[in-house]
């Protein structure tokens, strides 16, 4: 199979496979989690769930001050690399086109020198996080297989992503073949791993608020 | 025709070029090799003596555009001259008319330069059905390639249906064509792709030949002196594609101001020539200039590399559909193993049996 070949199948049939699995994947998962059923609260609401809700998806958004005391790496790194993924994912540009080819919705993109920049912080900070999974006896103790599974494939792009960009180590043809392959591995492996959390915590974060909001406190 | 032992500079001489129209020829080819301005002496110095090396010249399944882009891009240039003075000595579709004779001319020259002339080839070369969808004076293209470069001292395949087999090895390749390289095995080849290559390119790799010896390649056997950067590296429009501007239509406001155009298609960031700096039509302007996107030529199966004008980093096909399809599939897949649950949960609950105090006993 030659580089083009190979760029071809990715873009085609596997690309297709790719969304194929993530598209059912996320709809079974949330129709499992919907379809778990809660018994009807018979006491009188003191609050509004909706209100509790919403106020709980924006709230959890925030740094919490006493999280941030006891662990700042892990709330600065965090913060970052989800920052730099999202203007990786969603601000540059061939990857907008992505979106427009499949939504067919575009908006501008970033200078690509600025997307480059916020690639080279995302990886530096990925690999922070993985040292210090390591380091930390505590992290290191919880950590199983799918901890490191879930970081390797979000890392993976990251990095083919960048060497494609950069054409560094293989044609420029391979180099793309290469990271959206990677690309189609994280789509596939989304709705079975902790990497559904980016859909699925808006619904967890909502229904604990709703929770606390019906009973009239603060989440 | 043949002016056996006279060197590169004798004949030149004689034809009345000037030693300053050389000399700024080789600091050309010396600029185009990216190579400092001090080995342009070096070059005029080593081609003045250099003897002028016979050349075989073999097209087979092509459309004589890379003949055409050397022999008629600008014509009375030097680079044109110092092609004329290699001993072009076969070349078939020139020669078509003189038959059989030219034949015999290619015949010699392979038993008079064993092992020293170049072989130029253009064109793929059709296996299927024995190769019999081209021949040449009887003889299949593997044939007469076979036998030829066995005898060459070096091969040079010029454009992209020689380097890789080009837009006859495409998609369905009805005539099972494939490039020089699946069949020459024992021969240094020098790749100049290209649909056609750029003129200037030919000539200068030529030139690299007799001047330095075999050129450092690629892994795709292309010299990198002239194939080691990237159109898109070299584009004069990447300033645009760093800043985020782009044409989104061929008349559009971005494309009348000059944008990037890797959203119409662009194939520059993945395709490796010189076009971006030697340029067209005696250094007029290359298709980016034009308005128009790169196509990729240069590259192996560039016409079978998906739509031109779609990005390299696109799904080729309809993503949306599939994913409402995936979508619809995935909310029956969730309501039908909900309702295996459901009527699992419930039988459970018909089996239960509540625990008595006698069943407490009975055990004690």
């Amino acid at each position: 199979m030659t580089d083009v070949e190979l760029l071809l199948w990715v873009r085609g049939p596997a690309f297709d496979i790719a969304t194929v699995i993530l598209c059912a994947g996320m709809v079974i998962r949330f129709m499992e989690i919907f379809m778990l059923g809660r018994k009807a609260n018979l006491a009188e609401a003191r609050g509004s769930e909706m209100a509790g809700g919403l106020g709980t998806v924006f709230r959890r958004t925030l740094v919490d001050t006493g999280t941030f005391k006891r662990t700042p790496f892990t709330v600065v790194a965090g913060w970052l690399f989800h920052i730099g993924l999202f203007v990786i994912i969603f601000l540059f540009v061939p990857h907008i086109l992505v979106f427009e080819g499949a939504t067919g919705l575009s908006w501008p993109g970033l200078p690509s020198n600025i997307v480059d920049a916020f690639a080279v912080i995302t990886i530096v900070t990925l690999l922070a996080i993985l040292i210090h999974r390591w380091r930390d006896p505590v992290l290191r103790l919880l950590s199983e297989f799918n901890d490191y599974l879930v970081w390797l494939v979000t890392f993976t792009p990251v990095l083919t992503g960048w060497l494609a960009f950069h054409r560094v180590g293989a044609a420029p043809a391979a180099l793309i073949a290469v990271h959206i392959l990677s690309v189609e591995l994280l789509m596939v492996l989304f709705p079975f791993t902790k990497l559904s959390h980016a859909f699925t915590l808006w619904v967890a974060r909502w229904y604990n608020g709703a929770i606390a909001g019906y009973k009239g406190v603060k989440s | 025709m043949k002016k056996e032992g006279q060197t590169i500079g004798e004949v030149l001489r004689q034809r009345g070029i000037s030693r300053r129209s050389f000399l700024k020829f080789c600091a050309t080819t010396a600029s185009i090799m990216a190579l400092p301005p001090t080995m342009a002496p070096v070059i005029a110095a080593t081609l003045e003596k250099t003897k002028r090396p016979s050349v075989i010249w073999l097209s087979f399944q092509e459309c004589t555009g890379c003949a055409e882009s050397l022999t008629r891009s600008h014509s009375a240039t030097i680079e044109d001259l110092i092609f004329n003075v290699i001993s072009l000595d076969y070349q078939h579709t020139l020669q078509a008319c003189a038959g059989h004779f030219a034949e015999h001319i290619r015949e010699e020259v392979i038993a008079e330069h064993d092992g020293e002339f170049i072989l130029i080839v253009d064109g793929s070369i059709p296996l299927k059905d024995g190769g019999v969808y081209s021949t040449i004076a009887g003889m299949t293209n593997e044939q007469i390639l076979k036998q030829t470069a066995a005898h060459a001292a070096a091969v040079v395949s010029v454009g992209t249906c020689a380097a890789y087999g080009g837009i006859p090895k495409a998609d369905p390749n009805p005539t099972g064509a494939v490039s020089v390289a699946d069949i020459i095995k024992d021969k240094p080849i020098i790749n100049v792709p290209g649909c056609p290559p750029i003129p200037v390119v030919i000539t200068g790799v030529l030139v690299q030949y007799l001047t330095f010896g075999l050129p450092e390649l690629d892994d795709l056997g292309r010299p990198k002196a002239f194939y080691g950067h990237s159109i898109h590296d070299r584009c004069y429009r990447r300033p645009f594609y760093d800043k985020g501007l782009f044409a989104e239509t061929f008349d559009d406001e971005g494309a009348k101001k000059g944008w990037c155009l890797y959203k119409l298609g662009c194939k520059g960031p993945t395709t490796f020539n010189a076009c971006a700096t030697t340029k067209w039509n005696d250094g007029t302007s290359f298709p980016i200039e034009s308005g128009h996107p790169c196509l990729g030529c240069s590259e192996p199966d560039f016409w079978d590399a998906g739509s031109f004008y779609k990005s390299l980093s696109t799904p080729t096909g309809n993503i949306a559909e599939k994913a409402i399809y995936a979508a619809g599939a995935g909310l029956l897949a969730g309501a039908a193993i909900g309702a295996v649950h459901r009527t699992k949960k419930q039988a459970a609950v018909r089996q239960h049996r509540r625990a008595t105090i006698d069943d407490l006993g009975e055990g004690s």
